[in-house]
C-alpha cells in the first residue's frame, strides 16, 4: 500500500467509533454481517444533508430558471446566498470526518484496477457477483469517494474566494473560481444520481447498510466477496453456491 | 421620444418618392462627457448625486488630499479623483477625473450576475441596478473592469451609479450635469458627445499642445455612455486607475453561454442515466437469486 493511515487519525477515528455507539444502536441478525457503525452513518448522513441544503441553495445561484424555483425555499435570493457558504462549510466539514474515517479502506489496490477493467459486464449485469478480489469498497466507490475529495478541496478553495469576493482576492480569481466551483459542483451532481440509484434501486439490500448498519451475508458475499471472506471467513463463491443448494431443495417439495 | 418616432411620417399620399426624412432617426444612445481638461475640482457634481439620489453620507477619511473619500461607496457613487502626475521633465500635473460608472456597451457587471433581473441595460445605453432583484452574491464587482459596484453589508445589495434613469427617462439630464459650473460634464447623445469630444481633443492638440489628448472610449468594453477628454489618452491610468484596456473575463461569457446548458444537461444525463439502466438490465440482485417458477403457465398465473 502505498499510503498507510497514519496512527493519530485511526485513533480519533477509533475513539470516535467507540463512543458513537452509545449515541446510536447497531442490530445484526443471525445471517447478516455489521457494514458500517453509528459513526459512520451518522457521519453519511449528515454529508448527505448539507449535500442538498449546499446545492439547492446553489442552484438558486446556479441557472436563472432555477432561481425562481429553488429561492423560495430558502427565503429569497439574498439569503440563499448567505446561506450558501455555511451549508458548504457543513458539507466539507462532516465530509472531512468522514474522509478520515474511511482513509484506509478507499486505499486504491490492483483488486480495484480489477474491478474497472470488468466494469462493462458488472454495470451491465452479465456478472452477476463482482470479482472475488473486491474487498469493503469496490472501485466504483472509491472514484466516487476520491472524487468528492478533490471536489471538496476545490470547493473550499473556490468557495473561499467567492465568498470574499473580488474585492479581497481580484476580478480573475473569482471568475476562475466561478467556473471550477460550478464544474465541481456539476460532476457531483452528475454522481449523486449514480450514488442514489446503486444504493436503493440498482442492487437492493444495500440502502439498509446506511439506515441500520446492516447487511446480509448473501449481499456481502454478492457485492463484496474479499470482504466476506475476511470477515465471515468462508469463500464467497462456496458460500453462494450452498446457499443455492439449500434453496433449490428447499423449494422443491 | 418613443412617441416621436412613431408619429414619423412612413408613407404619403401621392407622393413622388419615399417619404422626406423616413429612416432618418436619431441615435437614442445617451452619453455623458466628462471633459478633465476643464474639471476644476469643485465637486458640485458630488453634492447634486448624493442630494438627488438621496444618498446618506457616512464619515469618510482624510488622507491629505482634496479627494473626500479613498474611492466610490454603495452611498457615494460619484467621486472626483484628484491624481497628481509627474511629467518626465519635473513638471506636476494636477488631474480630477470624475469617477463613477461608465456604463459599458457591454456591461461586464450584467454578464457576471446570475440574478434574474437584477441588472438591466436599457436601449439607451444605461446599465441599472434593480436592488429588489440583487441577492448581494458580487459577483457584478468580479465583471466590472472599472471597480465601480459597491456591496452594502447591511442590505446585502449592491449599489451604484444610475446614469439617473429616473431623471433621463423624464427627458432631463443627470444631476451631477446638472451641477457642473464650467461645462466641463455635458450630456446628450453619443454621437454627438463623441464629437463634441473629439473636437476639444483636436483643440488641445492644435492649440494647447497637448500631443496625445484624446478621446476614452474603450473598444474592449463596446464603447462606453460615459466618456472622458484626456490630455493623454495613451496613458489614461494616471488618472486614478482608469484602466488603458478594460477587459471582461471570458470566462463569464463561455460559462453562461456555453457551458451552462451543455454541462447541465450532461448532469442530467446522471439521472436519464440510471433510469435507463434500471429499464434496460435492471437491478442487480443478491446472489443466489430464487429460482424462477416452474412451468409455461407460472408466468400466467400472475
Amino acid at each position: 500500500m502505498p499510503i498507510s493511515t497514519s496512527s493519530a487519525v485511526q485513533r480519533f477515528d477509533d475513539k470516535a467509533r467507540e463512543s458513537f455507539e452509545s449515541v446510536g444502536q447497531t442490530t445484526v441478525y443471525r445471517g447478516e454481517l455489521l457494514r458500517h457503525p453509528v459513526y459512520t452513518r451518522l457521519l453519511h448522513w449528515m454529508v448527505a444533508l448539507f449535500f442538498f441544503l449546499a446545492l439547492f441553495t446553489g442552484f438558486a445561484i446556479y441557472l436563472p430558471w432555477l432561481f425562481r424555483w429553488f429561492t423560495p425555499i430558502f427565503g429569497g435570493g439574498p439569503l440563499s446566498r448567505v446561506m450558501h457558504p455555511w451549508f458548504g462549510v457543513g458539507f466539507v466539514f462532516f465530509f472531512g470526518l468522514q474522509a478520515l474515517n474511511w482513509l484506509q479502506p478507499m486505499i486504491w489496490t490492483a483488486a480495484d484496477s480489477n474491478w474497472t477493467r470488468n466494469m462493462g459486464k458488472i454495470v451491465s449485469g452479465e456478472a452477476k457477483m463482482d470479482p472475488p478480489d473486491t474487498g469493503f469498497f469496490n472501485a466504483g466507490q472509491k472514484i466516487q469517494f476520491w472524487e468528492i475529495v478533490g471536489g471538496c478541496v476545490a470547493y473550499l478553495i473556490t468557495g473561499i474566494i467567492l465568498w470574499a469576493g473580488a474585492r479581497t482576492f481580484g476580478r480573475i480569481s473569482v471568475a476562475i473560481s466561478y467556473v471550477v466551483h460550478d464544474i465541481s459542483a456539476l460532476i457531483m451532481l452528475g454522481g449523486i444520481f449514480i450514488h442514489i440509484y446503486e444504493s436503493t434501486f440498482g442492487q437492493p439490500g444495500t440502502f439498509q447498510s446506511m439506515i441500520r448498519g446492516a447487511v446480509s451475508e448473501a449481499w456481502a458475499w454478492t457485492f463484496h466477496p474479499a470482504w466476506y471472506k475476511q470477515v465471515a471467513g468462508r469463500d464467497p463463491q462456496q458460500a453462494c453456491e450452498e446457499a443455492r443448494r439449500q434453496m433449490t431443495t428447499g423449494s422443491k417439495p | 421620444m418613443a412617441d416621436r418616432r412613431t408619429l414619423q411620417a412612413e408613407m404619403i399620399s401621392a407622393h413622388s418618392g419615399p417619404a422626406p426624412g423616413y429612416g432618418m432617426q436619431r441615435d437614442l444612445e445617451v452619453c455623458k462627457l466628462v471633459d478633465t481638461t476643464t474639471c476644476i475640482g469643485c465637486k458640485a457634481c458630488e453634492v447634486a448625486c448624493a442630494e438627488w439620489n438621496d444618498l446618506p453620507f457616512s464619515p469618510t477619511t482624510f488622507d491629505n488630499t482634496y479627494q473626500t473619500m479613498p474611492e466610490t461607496r454603495w452611498n457615494f457613487w460619484n467621486l472626483i479623483k484628484f491624481n497628481e502626475h509627474q511629467n518626465p521633465d519635473g513638471t506636476i500635473q494636477w488631474l480630477m477625473r470624475k469617477d463613477q460608472c461608465m456604463h459599458c456597451a457591454d456591461p461586464g457587471c450584467l454578464a457576471a450576475c446570475p440574478a434574474d433581473g437584477a441588472i438591466v441595460k436599457y436601449a439607451n445605453g444605461i446599465v441599472d441596478f434593480n436592488q429588489e432583484n440583487c441577492i448581494g452574491c458580487e459577483f457584478c464587482v468580479s465583471g466590472c473592469p472599472f471597480n465601480i459596484p459597491r456591496f452594502n453589508p447591511e442590505t446585502k445589495r449592491v449599489y451604484k451609479c444610475t446614469l439617473c434613469s429616473d431623471r433621463v427617462g423624464e427627458g432631463l439630464e443627470p444631476a451631477c450635469i446638472k451641477a457642473c459650473p464650467t461645462g466641463c460634464l455635458k450630456f446628450g447623445t453619443k454621437d454627438d458627445m463623441k464629437f463634441i469630444g473629439e473636437e476639444r481633443a483636436k483643440q488641445l492638440r492644435e492649440n494647447f499642445g497637448w500631443q496625445n489628448a484624446g478621446v476614452y472610449d474603450p473598444q474592449s468594453v463596446g464603447g462606453t455612455h460615459v466618456i472622458y477628454v484626456l490630455h493623454d489618452a495613451t496613458d489614461p491610468e494616471r488618472y486614478g486607475d482608469l484602466p488603458k484596456n478594460p477587459q471582461i473575463p471570458w470566462s463569464y461569457t463561455v460559462w453562461k453561454w456555453l457551458f451552462k446548458p451543455v454541462l447541465g444537461t450532461f448532469a442530467l444525463f446522471g439521472f436519464l442515466g440510471v433510469l435507463f439502466h434500471y429499464v434496460t438490465s435492471g437491478p442487480r440482485r443478491t446472489q443466489p437469486e430464487p429460482p424462477e417458477k416452474d412451468g409455461a403457465d407460472a408466468n400466467i398465473n400472475v
